[in-house]
């Protein structure tokens, strides 16, 4: 599915991944845990094709395809999606019409026909009720006066709609009451399938033990410094990530 | 859309012409020399058959206008015009001043038309290519189903006792009722543009909705076959009688081209008690190439009197074409409780420049008014919101609520906020906030993220921006103009 390999890039000239090797199969879920400024959101715009993140080192493979080469529309037509760990506010677009130009712009990428505002509207009207988003919230301007996790809900919206085959969760669980986490994480649950792969960036290891990982790493100072199983997660909680060392050791 | 008697007239008047003329060299006998004196003012008066006092009048302004000077206060900047270099009369248009072909019509046009999805047979039309409306029946049938459509429809206004002709028919079959309103409004010493219109004008539009109707239908001017036969001096009336209600449209999201630069336009609008008048234009005059070559001057005198009580009268404006826009929609709140709308969208973009906001006059007790005003910037381009509300002392309990936002696309361009402000009574309330904005990174890095490209995005950035404006439009207008705001701003990032 997804093959990162020693990949290092800077942001404003100065290097924040320095050399991350990691390996997706399909189906799998992956989290990456670290201590904050190790470089997961970085990771994050790197692998989602964000402007300004420069590769200096490495590659990435996506379903056999040089993701690196691609635009970030083109990439999430290919079928990576990022939830954002802050999502972005947009005036005056309604949810309705944000999802459905998105929808429609993927599906034309994968030969597939455009759905007409009715076949839209079912589909948004179901997939939101899973997630306990009413007709008012997504009518809505897009993130617009919505509170921490009802933004959090709603790029979950977004990926539900979508169907992406590699999901990218940035702190998803952040700002979120443990109802509204249960929620997302029900709705990530159901997402969960053979085919489709993600990788869970997350501070603390709440959230995993909703979205169970089959694998866990370690991210700090821009390396992956360890690779485990579910159980390190707890490990991490219970220590801290202080013996992975300091920047300046890095 | 629905046909209008307009263009019923317009394809009888070309047809009739053709029949009677036989060469187009012979039609081209009917354009005035070049030059602007009192011959030329005669020349068009009597062409257009008008009676005296409507020749005394053009007289007037023309003597009053030489008197003038060009104003030089708005935020705009090009060549001084010289008045003598054109043709005041030419019915229809001179062939030999058109683009030969296509292949002579600027590129970048001719790709806006096809992302319209404009068919080439009309698409030569405005771009005003030699030959292209000879067989205007045939194009009209293209646009309108057929000409019994437009028939019908002039048949249903008849029978509500609508008027709804050019100006031209208006003078012949109603002269009283054009005496006694036109230059009512906008009076033909009002302004150097509005002057020289009220000199020279060859046509335009005109409406009078009797007491207590409410149009069937929205009236309109969009016609793409009358792009190209639209006058450089048109002269727009629409009197709204005590309780009725009109809405006009005006203009087309096609950007048109014309050999004109300079477009002096006048409307003048009057609503009487209870009556309501709503007005939409959407302007996508040719711009310029990307270079700023070409392009239309569009120096526009709009204004409308809410004469009655409780009258109302609103303008929505969504302005992506011409080089230069001179346009200033305004209201006089006379009727106690009388209301002013304007809403604004004004895109510029390449080397555009754009000069436009509104004048609210709260005369009558307890009148309301409302202003948003949308300006976006791209490329080069500079736009101005100018506003003037002005509350008179006897305006007791008057209001007004101003919003103004810019949102720039790149750095090259610049808004300016310039809000004349002016109260006389105590008890008059106004309030005003502006905003300027960028089209962040994190917007656009959002929308691609979901699978959009960067013009899409910035085209629904944009169009959520100017959200509050575009939903006054009537509905399909609306659609239309949504498509427009995107395309307006394509090339505008990356
Ligand atoms: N635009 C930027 N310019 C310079 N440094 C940046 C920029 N964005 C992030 N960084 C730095 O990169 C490092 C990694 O940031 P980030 O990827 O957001 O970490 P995490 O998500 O793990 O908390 C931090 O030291 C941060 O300060
Ligand atoms: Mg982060």
């Amino acid at each position: 599915m997804l093959e990162i390999k020693n990949l290092h890039a800077t942001v404003d000239g100065k290097e924040i991944l320095k050399g991350i090797n990691l390996t997706i199969n399909p189906g799998e879920v992956h989290a990456i845990m670290g201590p904050n400024g190790s470089g997961k959101s970085t990771l994050s715009y790197v692998l989602s094709g964000r402007d300004g993140y420069e590769v200096t080192e490495g590659s990435v493979t996506f379903q056999g395809k040089d993701l690196l080469a691609m635009e970030a529309e083109e990439r999430a037509a290919e079928g990576v999606f990022l939830a954002f760990q802050y999502p972005v506010e947009i005036p005056g677009v309604s949810n309705t019409t944000f999802l459905k130009t998105a929808l429609n712009a993927v599906r034309k990428h994968k030969g597939l026909p455009e759905l007409d505002a009715m076949q839209f509207l079912k589909l948004i009207r179901a997939k939101a009720k899973a997630l306990n988003m009413n007709d008012d919230m997504i009518k809505r301007a897009v993130n617009v006066g919505f509170s921490g996790g009802e933004k959090k809900r709603n790029d979950i919206l977004q990926m539900a709609m979508l169907e992406p085959s590699f999901a990218i969760l940035d702190e998803t669980d952040s700002g979120l009451d443990i109802d509204a986490l249960k929620l997302v994480a029900d709705g990530v649950n159901s997402l969960r399938s053979p085919e489709r792969s993600m990788l869970v960036i997350t501070h603390y290891q709440r959230l995993l033990s909703y979205i169970v990982p089959d694998h866990v790493h370690v991210l700090a100072y821009g390396r992956i410094v360890r690779s485990g199983g579910k159980e390190l997660a707890l490990e991490l909680e219970a220590k801290g990530y202080a013996e992975f060392g300091s920047p300046e050791a890095a | 859309m629905a046909a209008t008697e307009q263009t019923v007239e317009q394809v009888r008047a070309v047809t009739e012409q053709k029949y009677k003329y036989g060469f187009t060299t012979e039609i081209e006998s009917d354009l005035a020399p070049k030059g602007l004196n009192e011959d030329i003012v005669r020349f068009i008066s009597a062409k257009k058959g008008e009676p005296e006092w409507l020749l005394e009048w053009r007289l007037q302004a023309y003597r009053h206008w030489l008197t003038m000077e060009e104003p030089t206060w708005a935020m705009v900047d090009f060549p001084k015009i010289d008045y003598q270099d054109s043709h005041y009369y030419a019915a229809p248009k001179a062939a030999k001043d058109k683009p030969k072909s296509l292949d002579e019509v600027d590129p970048e046009l001719l790709a806006t038309y096809e992302k319209l999805g404009i068919p080439l047979k009309e698409q030569a039309i405005l771009a005003g290519v030699e030959g292209a409306g000879e067989m205007p029946a045939v194009a009209v049938d293209a646009v309108f189903d057929s000409v019994s459509v437009a028939t019908t429809f002039k048949k249903k206004l008849e029978e509500k006792g609508i008027i709804f002709c050019s100006i031209s028919e208006a003078i012949r079959e109603h002269p009283e009722l054009v005496r006694k309103y036109m230059g009512s409004v906008v009076p033909y010493s009002d302004n150097y543009y509005a002057t020289l219109n009220s000199a020279v004008f060859t046509d335009g539009s005109f409406v009078y909705i009797p007491k207590g109707v409410r149009c069937p239908m929205e009236l309109s001017t969009y016609f793409r076959i009358n792009a190209s036969n639209t006058g450089q001096f048109e002269r727009t009336l629409i009197i709204a009688d005590e309780g009725s209600y009109v809405s006009y449209l005006e203009g087309c999201t096609a950007p048109m081209r014309d050999e004109n630069q300079l477009h002096a336009a006048v409307v003048e609008l009057v609503a009487m008690d209870d009556a309501t008048i709503k007005y939409s234009t959407v302007q996508n005059w040719y711009p310029g190439d990307e270079n700023g070559k070409g392009g239309i001057y569009n120096f526009v005198t709009k204004r409308g009197a809410c004469r009655g009580k409780n009258s109302k009268i609103s303008w929505t404006q969504v302005e992506t074409g011409s080089a230069i826009t001179w346009k200033y929609p305004s209201c006089i709140l006379q009727g106690d409780n009388s209301v002013g709308e304007f809403y604004s969208v004004a895109i510029t973009n390449n080397y555009q420049q754009a000069d436009t906001g509104t004048k609210m006059i709260h005369i009558g007790k307890n009148t309301r008014s409302t202003i948003v005003a949308k300006g976006i910037s791209a490329g080069k381009a500079q736009s101005t919101y100018r506003g003037l509300v002005r509350i008179l002392p006897k305006a007791e309990g008057a209001r007004n609520y101003t919003q103004c936002d810019s949102l720039l696309i790149g750095d090259k361009c610049g808004a300016h906020t310039v809000p004349y402000i002016e109260s006389r009574n105590r008890t008059a309330r106004v309030e005003h906030e502006a905003t300027t904005a960028k089209i962040s990174e994190d917007q656009l890095f959002y929308c691609r993220a979901r699978g959009l490209s960067e013009e899409d995005a910035v085209g629904l950035i944009v169009n959520g921006f100017c959200r509050e404006v575009l939903k006054e439009l009537p509905m399909e207008f609306a659609v239309e103009a949504q498509k427009l705001v995107a395309i307006s701003l394509e090339g505008s990032v990356g």
